[in-house]
């Protein structure tokens, strides 16, 4: 293996590469019952092989080195548009890990669990009141389970109409989920072009509505940042068509407490809790995406539902017309007191304040960089602000040399290459999280890089240069994939 | 607001320096009348120390777990989670970052995630596994989905004794697809009848679909299943949700399995009241191009140095958009890394000793309730940690009055098996001890 040419942090081995036969890091408690008579041979097996034995002590530092290689939120400015990167307050972590929560199983009866069910009524309440919406369900346990559930309940709704239409419009700006999602449900996606505001083109929506039509998904404000002014006009146009008009939350965070999904026209919304409600990302999860429904749709949701009892709360689920269930149990009740949690903290005008801050730091990003980076639609900036590295094409440096090097000057790069509406997209998000100091810092770094662009390009074709790791070459990597460990391919650092 | 760092001083100087005057002339392109005239109606904001005390009298109001017995099972279980694992999911480089895009400062999640996916292969004996789903019964949506995509066929045969809620969420995510879940009836022992499902089994059959150890705790006949499934050309899908029980049952991809799939909250994740949990996946590799969900694969730097990168991502919603092989996207990182946390922490002689004191208890139970005046075990045959008690009266009122005793006696079936009027499944972990059993058994008793 080749010499390391810059010295860097020292790298961790595997969890497999590190084990020894006889070590482990952890007991378990003793039964004080007989031992059992061994189960017949031909279920059981001798060990598992290649399972990993380490102490105690070896797994706190492998996975203490492993978090070191990562950059989270709290450790800087994290700009990831359209992922809503703000900060996790901790006590949110605190509360969600109280016993009474954290032991509960989810088959207790009804009379054992009525803190949860009160938690769980509350919310659908604060919900149906930030998005102007009727009804929720909690069950859905990201965005993407949210889209699958709201179409699921299109679908339904038309079907109860007798046809279940086939088509399903979607903005050419939108995220890959909402394709993915639409086709899972059985319906035919055909996309509608953006006009060049960056907004949905009223005319060929228009003339495309037909009683073919069974929703228009729409994220709004869109993934440009930009609010589609004309929502109730396209609201009225889809309506008009026997369509139903499917919002995506994913980027409430724009208008929380300004403005109402609801009142603007939406039938079916979702809303991701991991964004706009602060609960963690995880590194991939887990997240929640609550579905919003106005009074017609109601009766297709999911069960069970948790409702007012006489004494307290309970579930019900004799809903005949109910999609039925999306998820084991009752979804990701975890996050939902999280992000309960947070509605709690912050009140009306708290949120309030979320929106009008992460609005004004994304235009605020915006006056700085506007000049120094391309700006491919003018049209006004919500929660953020997409540049493209055309201004940059002259030097041969690209969108993606610029993400590297960001992370050289100690910030996680933005979302990059997408909307794809956009060549070669900056995607930036700064959220409310971030104070005048770090987004000059980030602004600064990003004019000194296009500065280096045209000065010295090849330092950005190298980026990084202070991470880890280099450049993966992922091309490689998924011509011949290596998906696990074997034996074989120890290789200790 | 205490979240927002900007003092009110500052974010007067941004709003100058956009060129603006007050606040709401940064929303001048929503249209006026959708714009709010009043405050949203919540509550008032909460100072911290109010809002733990709030959450603190809420979770009150739930079953103090620790002045009860508990023997709840069905496909969540209550484990012994090591401190170390909370210990380092707490750590904010990892729970404060999102899916890893950028691999140069994703390394920690990247690399938890390919021990992720071995420790899932070494457990199921299968070549490939996932990076997450979101639960278990999602991941059986997601599965029979795949061998949908795989088989091009529109029927699934499933055994009756597969968790009722993981058949009802599969079928809400495939049946506007035409796909058809053909339930088959169990025998009379609980476990999965070979002789229907064998007749069941046609070349329009995608998957045959059973659970190990299944529904009523019953151990199946891997092997004959998977005989039978590949004579008619199907996949044999394998639903695990308790993990727990693969520290001492062979994993199924070597009993003929194509498809492993379901629940691993067992490994370290709280019960927390029916989620976050951890979705899993594992198949062999023909059918890697088909898997759902993040991969993580191994990669090289311009200088040789080994590192981690998501992989085959043209098999995921943001590249193929419609034709993605489905529409996940954020999945169950975190917990994800409890799990990897967990098993590693277990080990290899960790996992067999608590997979065998969860069956020495499960064993010592059944022994001590089977000897109740009017109880008895209507299921015979080998079980792991959970199992069907039979009693000699209607369950459900029985079980309500032991709940005012703080004894949660597992599950009445009935409300899944209407024909099961009498008969609680009970589930047995290394956190049930003798003395906590034989308060059941004594409360049972008191109680009939």
């Amino acid at each position: 293996m080749s010499a390391d040419p810059i010295p860097r942090m020292r790298r961790e081995g595997l969890l497999f590469d590190q084990s020894v036969p006889g070590k482990r890091g952890c007991g378990i408690q003793a039964a004080g019952v007989p031992e059992a008579r061994p189960l017949d041979a031909k279920f059981t097996r001798k060990e598992i092989e290649g399972f990993p034995e380490l102490s105690e002590r070896e797994v706190v530092r492998h996975f203490t080195r492993l978090s070191r290689l990562n950059y989270g939120n709290d450790q800087g400015f994290y700009p990831l548009g359209s992922c809503t990167m703000k900060y996790n307050p901790k006590v949110n972590e605190k509360v969600a890990r109280l016993d009474g929560f954290a032991e509960a199983h989810p088959l207790l009866p009804e009379e054992a669990v009525q803190g949860s069910l009160q938690l769980m009524a509350e919310m659908e309440k604060f919900l149906c009141e930030i998005a102007g919406m009727d009804a929720f369900t909690l069950q859905p346990a990201a965005g993407a389970q949210g889209e699958m559930t709201g179409i699921r309940m299109v679908r339904a709704c038309h079907e109860s109409r007798g046809n279940p239409r086939e088509v399903v419009l979607i903005p050419d700006s939108a995220h890959g989920t909402n394709p993915a999602s639409a086709h899972l449900c059985g319906y035919r996606v055909e996309e509608i072009a953006s006009d060049e505001r960056g907004c949905v083109d009223l005319a060929s929506l228009r003339k495309r509505m037909s009683e073919d039509v069974a929703v228009l998904m729409l994220t709004n404000p869109n993934t440009l940042g930009v609010f589609e002014h004309e929502i109730g006009e396209i609201c009225r146009v889809v309506h008009a068509g026997g369509g139903l008009v499917y919002l995506d939350g994913a980027n409430l965070n724009a208008f929380v407490g300004v403005a109402r999904p609801g009142d603007m026209g939406a039938d079916v919304i979702h809303i991701n809790l991991h964004k706009t409600f602060s609960t963690p990302h995880g590194g991939g999860g887990p997240g929640s995406g609550p579905v919003g429904v106005k009074e017609p749709l109601a009766r297709f949701l999911p069960v069970p539902r948790v409702v007012r009892a006489e004494k307290g709360y309970r579930f019900r689920s004799d809903f005949p017309d109910s999609i039925g269930r999306v998820h084991c149990f009752y979804g990701n009740f975890g996050i939902l007191i999280r992000a309960y949690a947070y509605i709690l903290a912050n009140g009306a005008d708290g949120l309030r304040e979320v929106a009008e801050t992460a609005v004004l730091n994304a235009n605020y990003i915006r006056k700085r960089l506007e000049g120094t980076y391309h700006l491919p639609y003018a049209s006004p900036t919500l929660h953020e602000v997409i540049f493209s590295d055309r201004n940059l094409e002259k030097h041969g440096v690209r969108t993606l040399d610029v993400a590297k090097r960001l992370m050289d000057y100690g910030f996680h790069p933005p979302t990059v290459y997408f909307p794809l509406i956009v060549k070669g997209a900056l995607m930036i998000e700064p959220t409310e999280s971030e104070g005048i100091q770090e987004l000059d810092a980030f602004a600064d770094a990003m004019i000194r890089i296009a500065k280096e662009a045209e000065e010295d390009p090849e330092v950005l074709h190298a980026a990084p240069h202070s991470t880890p790791i280099g450049r993966l070459d992922e091309a490689a990597a998924a011509r011949k994939p290596v998906l696990r460990w074997t034996p074989d391919l120890s290789h200790k650092p | 607001m205490r979240y927002i760092p900007s003092s009110p001083g500052e974010r007067r100087r941004l709003l100058k320096a956009i060129g603006l005057e007050n606040a709401e002339q940064l929303f001048e392109s929503i249209p006026a009348d959708f714009r709010l005239q009043r405050p949203l109606d919540l509550p008032e904001p909460m100072a911290e120390a109010d809002l733990v005390e709030h959450l603190r009298a809420l979770s009150r109001k739930n079953l103090d777990p620790h002045d009860s017995a508990v023997f709840l099972g069905g496909g969540a279980y209550r484990h012994f989670i090591p401190a170390v694992v909370d210990h380092l999911i707490s750590r904010s480089e990892f729970y404060s970052s999102y899916t890893p895009y950028q691999p140069e400062i994703s390394q920690g999640t990247l690399q938890s995630i390919f021990e992720f996916q071995t420790l899932i292969c070494q457990l199921t004996s299968l070549d490939v596994s996932n990076a997450s789903l979101y639960d278990g019964a999602s991941a059986l949506g997601e599965g029979i989905l795949l061998a949908h995509r795989a088989r091009r066929r529109k029927k699934v045969v499933a055994a009756e004794t597969v968790h009722p809620e993981y058949l009802k969420v599969a079928s809400t995510l495939t049946s506007h697809l035409g796909i058809r879940i053909e339930k088959s009836p169990a025998r009379p022992d609980g476990c999965a009848d070979p002789d229907r499902i064998a007749s069941s089994l046609d070349a329009e059959t995608a998957a045959l679909v059973i659970q190990q150890p299944n529904f009523f705790g019953r151990l199946e006949d891997v092997e004959a299943m998977a005989a039978a499934a590949r004579k008619a050309g199907a996949l044999l899908i394998v639903v695990v949700n308790e993990g727990v029980s693969l520290g001492l049952l062979k994993g199924p991809g070597s009993q003929g399995a194509d498809v492993v799939l379901g629940e691993a909250q067992s490994f370290g994740v709280p019960l927390s009241f029916g989620g976050p949990y951890l979705g899993f996946m594992a198949v062999r590799s023909n059918w890697v191009r088909e898997l759902p969900g993040r991969l993580v694969g191994q990669a090289q730097d311009a200088a040789g140095r080994i590192g981690y990168v998501l992989t085959l991502a043209t098999r995921e919603q943001h590249i193929r958009r419609e034709k993605a092989t489905s529409n996940i996207c954020t999945n169950q990182g975190l917990c994800m890394l409890a799990a990897t946390i967990f098993l590693a922490t277990l080990g290899k002689q960790g996992m067999r000793d608590l997979a065998e004191q969860n069956l020495a208890r499960a064993e010592y139970a059944k022994s001590i309730l089977a000897r109740i005046p009017g109880c008895r075990i209507p299921l015979g045959g080998p079980t792991f940690n959970e199992f069907v008690l039979e009693l000699p009266v209607e369950a459900k009122p029985v079980h309500r009055a032991l709940l005012n005793r703080g004894i949660v006696a597992g599950l009445p079936l009935s409300d899944h098996f209407p024909g099961r009027k009498k008969d609680l499944l009970l589930a047995f972990t290394e956190m049930n001890g003798k003395e906590a059993i034989d308060r059941l058994a004594r409360g049972l008793e008191e109680a009939l």
